[in-house]
């Protein structure tokens, strides 16, 4: 179908999606006025009962933990897939490529240290203040990354394959079940938060959810790091090789 | 005026829409699609505003004080994370199609034989 | 807090409401990688002043260093095998 003939098709149909999304909205209650009770009952019991002052991580990772473990599965089956896709024959890890200046290559090396530090730091604290598994994860990959813009393909390479990336991934992902397994051990239901809450406010606070919080962390620096191998070797192999 | 939210989160939702059937281009294509992604993210925070309430967090905020709806957020943010694999995904098929294709513009693409 | 909160929401609204039809209108490549970008951080801009540190914080991480490597690795490629072809 030619793009004139597309654009005459689907103006008709986004006016009526229009349409309907306006008849929606204002069935809304008004922009600000929130009444679901779920919210306003979560803000008021979370911290008490189970003593973690980021009510949104609280529910993340202990209240819905199993709608979590469905989006680290998404994750996992996405890597998968790009693997498969982007799979060459023609690859050949040793190539060598180094960052020329010094000055960047030890400088960019020292801050990649750092940025893993500070990528623990923020999933660390996830119970605490804003942070938790999933952003700390992504912030933990790209430090790592910076080993291949600051310091040369084969620096990143040592980190940056799948023996390595592969097992740490699935520990992520299998220690989420796992620790719901062990609920389900001792008698109570998939992913309870079993042991004590512990004091609000401090590293110390989540029970069971904080390992949960831990293995999502894992999972998605291991996922994200995969994502930039994969990508990196389809592009950053044949320019070395002076093929494009 | 209260309403204004949600007509951006419409707006943005059917902008992305029109870009995604009339692009020239996979890679562009692929970006479009993640614009429609984010006006549902702005929609469901827009929902859970509470007019004056702060952030759902009360590390040194005393208990009971307003704030804005936890869970929305806790649906945003791993959504987030995950939008990126899946264009990560789109944009590794674009790729193979390229490469057998030669092209990554939608109306030249042959259809498929076999 | 409401009284400040109010301009800066309309003119984070504007924004967004901007940027969407400006990726879409973009048709040159890499200008749409620093599009998006631009959009990214304007979506954080609007996250924080919902009240929603944790969503501005996962799109931060992921717009700045996520985006860009992908989306730069896919068109160096397209542009090479449109090249060989």
């Amino acid at each position: 179908m030619s793009r004139r003939a597309r654009i005459v098709v689907v103006l008709p149909a986004l006016a009526g999606l229009a349409a309907l999304l306006a008849w929606s909205f204002t069935g809304l209650p008004g922009f600000g006025s929130f009444r679901g009770p779920y919210g306003i009952l979560l803000n008021r019991v979370a911290t008490p009962e189970r003593h973690m002052t980021n009510v949104v991580n609280a529910t993340t990772y202990d209240y819905r933990s199993f709608d979590t473990m469905g989006e680290e599965f998404i994750l996992f089956a996405a890597v998968i897939g790009i693997v498969l896709l982007l799979r060459e024959d023609d690859r050949d890890r040793r190539a060598e490529d180094r960052v020329r200046s010094e000055m960047v290559r030890s400088g960019g090396g020292l801050t990649v240290g750092i940025g893993v530090l500070v990528g623990l730091w923020v999933v660390a604290f996830g119970f605490v203040t804003p942070g938790g598994g999933f952003q700390g994860g992504v912030a933990v990959a790209s430090a790592v990354l910076l080993l291949f813009a600051a310091v040369g393909y084969r620096a990143w390479s040592t980190l940056g394959n799948e023996t390595v990336l592969d097992p740490i991934e699935g520990l992520g992902a299998g220690g989420y079940v796992a620790v719901g397994l062990a609920a389900l051990a001792s008698g109570l239901p998939f992913l309870t938060n079993v042991l004590g809450p512990g004091i609000a406010g401090t590293l110390w606070s989540g029970g069971s959810a904080a390992f949960v919080n831990w293995s999502a962390g894992i999972e998605v620096a291991a996922a994200m790091l995969l994502l930039y191998a994969e990508f990196l070797e389809a592009h950053a192999v044949p320019v070395m090789r002076g093929a494009s | 005026m209260s309403f204004l939210p949600y007509a951006v989160a419409g707006w943005i939702c059917l902008v992305g829409l029109y870009g995604v059937v009339t692009s020239r281009n996979l890679v562009h294509l692929a970006v479009c699609l993640t614009v429609t992604q984010s006006s549902t993210y702005v929609l469901l925070l827009a929902v859970g505003y509470v007019r004056g309430g702060g952030p759902p967090i009360f590390k040194g905020v005393k208990l009971g004080t307003s704030a804005v709806d936890p869970v929305v957020q806790a649906l945003s943010l791993t959504d987030i994370v995950v939008s990126v694999t899946v264009l990560a995904l789109i944009l590794a098929l674009a790729l193979d199609v390229s490469r057998h294709a030669g092209t990554v513009d939608p109306a030249e693409i042959a259809g498929m034989h076999g | 807090m409401i009284g400040t909160l109010v301009p800066l929401q309309s003119v984070g609204f504007a924004l967004v409401a901007l940027g969407a039809p400006a990726i879409v209108l973009t048709r040159d490549l890499l200008r749409l990688v620093i599009v998006n970008g631009f959009y990214g951080l304007v979506l954080v801009v609007l996250f924080v002043v919902y009240g929603a540190p944790d969503v501005a914080l996962s799109m931060l991480v992921v717009s700045t260093v996520a985006y860009p490597l992908v989306l730069l690795v896919a068109i160096s490629r397209v542009r090479s095998h449109g090249r060989e072809t």
